[in-house]
């Protein structure tokens, strides 16, 4: 992904910059960027959707969950419809693989009816309730204790970071300026435009549209408009051994509560199983800790789910901030400044109503007076990436003798090849997690032990650089510093890098 | 090093060996000396010798050379003598399957980045797959996912195969012996070693490596104490420890933060074993390997397994002698030639956390290699009967769960034993 290195020169303002580039942001670039607009999309971090994009949980939700009256409940049945099209087009996981909301008691089954009318009002096809023996037989593995559920055939699982990313880079194809380690400072106005002050420098911009995530808050404040707080909302996930693949087949949802969804069975689209999140009001939106009691209660939820699921399955875990604010709605519109929008509070079905909100957005500026001229050359498709573990035997064959590169493991845990990780780096990635979000390198059961250093390696040989100027995700992030001796023979040289460096790489 | 001799490169071997450390090159060179003639090595490494070659310090051969030699040194004279037996070698390679191929044979497909994917049928298969290490993830350590989290052995890689460092001040977590090992490289790096903190009341690595790579450099190493917590947000800016109970919980009250840049992980070793779980090996659930008879053999005929594939050994010695038979029985079964089968299964009972073999023949001697839960002084290996008759005894000065206990079993030590199962105790005399 061609990451500008300077930001555009003044004379040439844009019409719409985004800033924040989560699958909210990057699903608005990439509409924008289907018309003749200048649009520019600014990231904070090191690449795209390394925000709470990618601790997502991954699902697209069926569309009967959120209330009708509520926008989130209008944006996620609009937006679940989309992503069919969205995934062929970009290019990532996607699966519609069903969910199962479950009731242990009368209490509970009254609730599923609730959900079941919500769904039938709101036009979402396809959801029954399932007695217990049609439970059994599709989900043999879930608690004997479980009386009915809710099926609903209209859930996905997707690959959240694999979505920014893959919109990220359609848009760039189709001529976004995208800009990351980019943090905006301050915001102001001029003679009708606005002035964003960052550090990578100044640009001007007709529209500013604030799909700042956790900071949407201070970016308004900045704007002159503080007329909302981002509460964070702390989730826990847990990945577990890919050896327990196949014991659900669809999510599994317990019955929900006013306040949550609960804590959720995910089969990702990798196979991965996936359990979580918590929903923890916290104070700092720098909290990105997972704590002992996060984990005993998503292994105490799940273990009553399906008792077949242990602590000991457990590979990686993370956590993410939900961005909430006041009423627990999206929050979505103009602002009292002329050309600042916000969109702002996108929490859960975030990821499922984004590409709706790209085109509520779209409408948003379009009765603002923005002129929407679509572009005759606009290119939908990426081109599909290579995933040699998925290929046939032949196809395998094929490639591997076509280029070299692909016949040989980097991450043998998730079968990825040199192959994949050079497209990967060719088609943006900068860092160690920008890999792996693409690739699965590092995500397996040995969580990098192995592919590390072929992958860093392999990052500063395309790059031009030093191992010690690898990072994981970005900023302070380094992973290796030279061996001491270097050091103090470079200053006794007079040089920055000693020949034994160079000589490594 | 030759990274890459294939002589026979073809489609068809007698004997396949999947992985080239001290394991599968021993195994290959058996096989060779017990008259398979087309051997192959797949190993994934650019040059073979596995995890050997980035351990530079010495300490290895004393039993299998017979003296002191550096973990390439040891690797190198593996290597030359399997190269010497006219073994194919296949470097930078990997195995993506394994299944039952025609006429009990084995057929793996195999890419590497000279011959890219290839089908190779194979008359007998040895598994020498070695270890991964054990993440932050298996023990779950609370707290932020900085950069600078590694488990020791990448930090080893790093500072001895790559020439960088992992960091400049280091917490180790887990006392096995990469562990140890890694405290003293760093510390001779000049990067300052906080100290090595241990969950169990005693240390997991071995009592020589306490000693030559903690208090012969001042290292400490804090017995009953975990990270409870990593703090730093790009990077580890420090950890937080904490003493443990008798029940292994956390004393909160008494934790105290390290500041530091760097946490290495030297909590255990996994076998490596996807290929036996895609073959349905049967598995023993305390050492994650294959279960294995006294030829070495799998649940599955005509699949052998050796070394870290099997149980996790603290001496490459070890590793080499478990190759041996491997490899030789590779090969005997394809001339139809195995001893006749095992008659008594071994279950681990009092204080024995494991056997390997799993099962012995008493017509015949094994070395068996068990591991025991608990440290003891002064103790004694007991196999008893089903029904509680003591057929054999031998006194042992200490046990430590660190340390592989290895025992000759002799047929006249079984003479009077008519049954099909023992149980093997190790308790206090």
């Amino acid at each position: 992904m061609a990451n500008e290195r300077t930001l555009l020169p003044n004379k040439e303002p844009l019409d719409v910059t985004v800033i924040g580039g989560g699958v909210v942001g990057t699903a608005i670039g990439r509409e924008l960027t289907r018309y003749r607009l200048h649009v520019a999309l600014l990231e904070k971090e090191a690449e795209v959707g390394f925000g709470t994009s990618k601790a997502n949980s991954g699902i697209i939700h069926g569309g009967h969950h959120a209330a009708p009256h509520t926008l989130k409940g209008k944006l996620e049945w609009a937006g679940n419809q989309r992503w069919d099209q969205l995934a062929a087009e970009i290019g990532f996981g996607f699966q519609r693989i069903g969910e199962l909301t479950v009731a242990r008691s009368d209490d509970e089954v009254r609730i599923l009816d609730h959900l079941l009318g919500q769904g039938h009002d709101k036009g979402v096809p396809g959801l029954e309730l399932w007695d217990r023996s049609r439970i059994r037989r599709a989900e043999p593995n879930l608690s004997d204790e479980i009386v009915a559920a809710v099926h609903a055939p209209t859930t996905a699982v997707v690959n959240p970071y694999e979505a920014c990313l893959g919109l990220a880079e359609n848009a760039l194809r189709n001529g976004l300026h995208l800009f990351t380690d980019c943090s905006v400072q301050r915001l102001t106005q001029e003679s009708g435009y606005w002035l964003i002050h960052t550090t990578r420098g100044t640009i001007t911009s007709r529209v500013v549209i604030n799909a700042a995530g956790l900071h949407a808050d201070t970016i308004a404040a900045l704007a002159g408009v503080p007329t909302f707080t981002i509460r964070p909302r702390k989730g826990e996930e847990y990945l577990l051994d890919k050896r327990l693949r196949g014991l659900v087949k669809r999510v599994i949802f317990p019955c929900p509560t006013p306040v949550s969804k609960g804590i959720l069975i995910i089969p990702t689209y990798d196979g991965t199983l996936m359990i979580g999140p918590t929903a923890e009001d916290i104070p700092t939106k720098a909290d990105l800790t997972t704590t002992i009691e996060g984990a005993t209660r998503v292994f105490a939820a799940v273990k009553e789910l399906a008792p077949g699921i242990s602590e000991r399955d457990c590979i990686a875990e993370f956590a993410g901030l939900r961005a909430t604010v006041d009423g627990n709605d999206f929050l979505i519109g103009p602002s009292a400044k002329r050309g600042f929008f916000n969109v702002a509070g996108i929490q859960s079905p975030g990821l499922t109503a984004a590409p709706a909100i790209a085109d509520l957005v779209i409408e948003l500026l379009r009765d603002d007076g923005l002129a929407f001229v679509p572009k005759a050359n606009f290119v939908a498709a990426n081109p599909a990436p290579v995933h040699f573990a998925t290929l046939s035997t032949e196809e395998q064959i094929a490639l591997a003798a076509q280029d070299r590169r692909y016949g040989r493991i980097v991450c043998r845990c998730e079968l990825v090849t040199e192959g994949e990780i050079v497209a990967a780096i060719d088609r943006g990635a900068t860092t160690l997690d920008g890999i792996k979000f693409r690739t699965r390198a590092g995500m397996g059961r040995c969580q990098g032990g192995f592919c590390t250093g072929r992958c860093m390696t392999l990052l500063a040989a395309h790059q031009g650089k030093r191992l010690p100027a690898i990072t994981k995700r970005g900023g302070n992030s380094w992973l290796v510093i030279p061996r001491l001796d270097d050091l103090t023979l470079a200053s006794a040289r007079g040089a920055t890098g000693g020949d034994r460096e160079d000589a490594t790489l | 090093m030759i990274s890459d001799t294939l002589r026979h490169f073809q489609q068809q071997y007698d004997v396949v060996v999947i992985g080239g450390g001290p394991a599968g090159l021993g195994a290959a060179l058996a096989a060779r000396e017990h008259g398979a003639d087309a051997v192959l090595v797949v190993d994934r490494e650019a040059e073979a010798g596995g995890i050997l070659l980035q351990c530079i310090h010495s300490g290895f051969g004393l039993h299998h050379f017979g003296e002191e030699l550096t973990g390439p040194e040891y690797a190198q004279r593996v290597l030359e003598q399997t190269l010497e037996q006219d073994v194919d070698l296949l470097t930078d390679a990997y195995v993506l399957d394994l299944t039952a191929g025609a006429a009990g044979g084995k057929r793996l497909k195999v890419m590497s980045g000279a011959h890219g994917v290839q089908l190779i049928d194979a008359g007998s298969v040895v598994l020498a797959m070695g270890a991964r290490e054990r993440t932050r993830g298996a023990i779950r350590i609370p707290g932020t996912r900085p950069a600078g989290v590694f488990t020791a052995g990448l930090a080893q890689k790093f500072v001895n195969l790559m020439g960088y460092l992992p960091g400049r001040r280091a917490v180790i977590l887990g006392s096995g012996d990469i562990g140890l090992i890694m405290a003293r490289r760093l510390r001779l790096e000049g990067v300052d070693v906080a100290g090595v903190f241990e969950i169990m009341p005693h240390a997991n690595g071995l009592n020589r490596n306490i000693v030559q790579c903690l208090q012969d450099f001042e290292i400490p190493l804090y017995l009953s104490t975990t990270v409870v917590a990593i703090h730093g947000h790009e990077r580890v800016e420090a950890v937080t420890v904490a003493p443990v109970d008798d029940q292994l919980m956390p004393q909160m009250a008494q934790a105290w933060t390290i500041p530091c840049d760097t946490l290495l992980l030297s909590i255990g070793l996994i076998p490596d074993n996807e290929l036996a779980h895609q073959l349905r090996l049967r598995m023993d659930p305390v050492t994650s390997g294959p279960m294995v008879s006294s030829t070495m053999e799998s649940s599955q005929n005509g699949i052998f397994a050796c070394g870290n594939t099997v149980h996790i050994h603290d001496l490459v010695d070890f590793v080499s002698a478990e190759a041996a038979l491997a490899g030789a029985n590779a090969a005997r079964y394809l001339a139809g030639d195995l001893p006749p089968q095992d008659n008594v299964r071994l279950v681990p009972g009092e204080n024995v956390a494991y056997c390997v073999p799993h099962t012995v023949a008493t017509d015949r001697e094994h070395t068996l290699y068990l591991r025991v839960r608990k440290p003891l002084e002064s103790c004694v290996i007991r196999f008893f009967t089903v029904d509680g008759t003591l057929i054999y005894e031998k006194k042992l000065r200490y046990v430590f769960p660190a340390e592989m206990v290895n025992l000759k079993v002799r047929p006249r030590f079984l003479e009077n034993f008519h049954g099909d199962l023992l149980r093997v105790d190790v308790v206090a005399r």
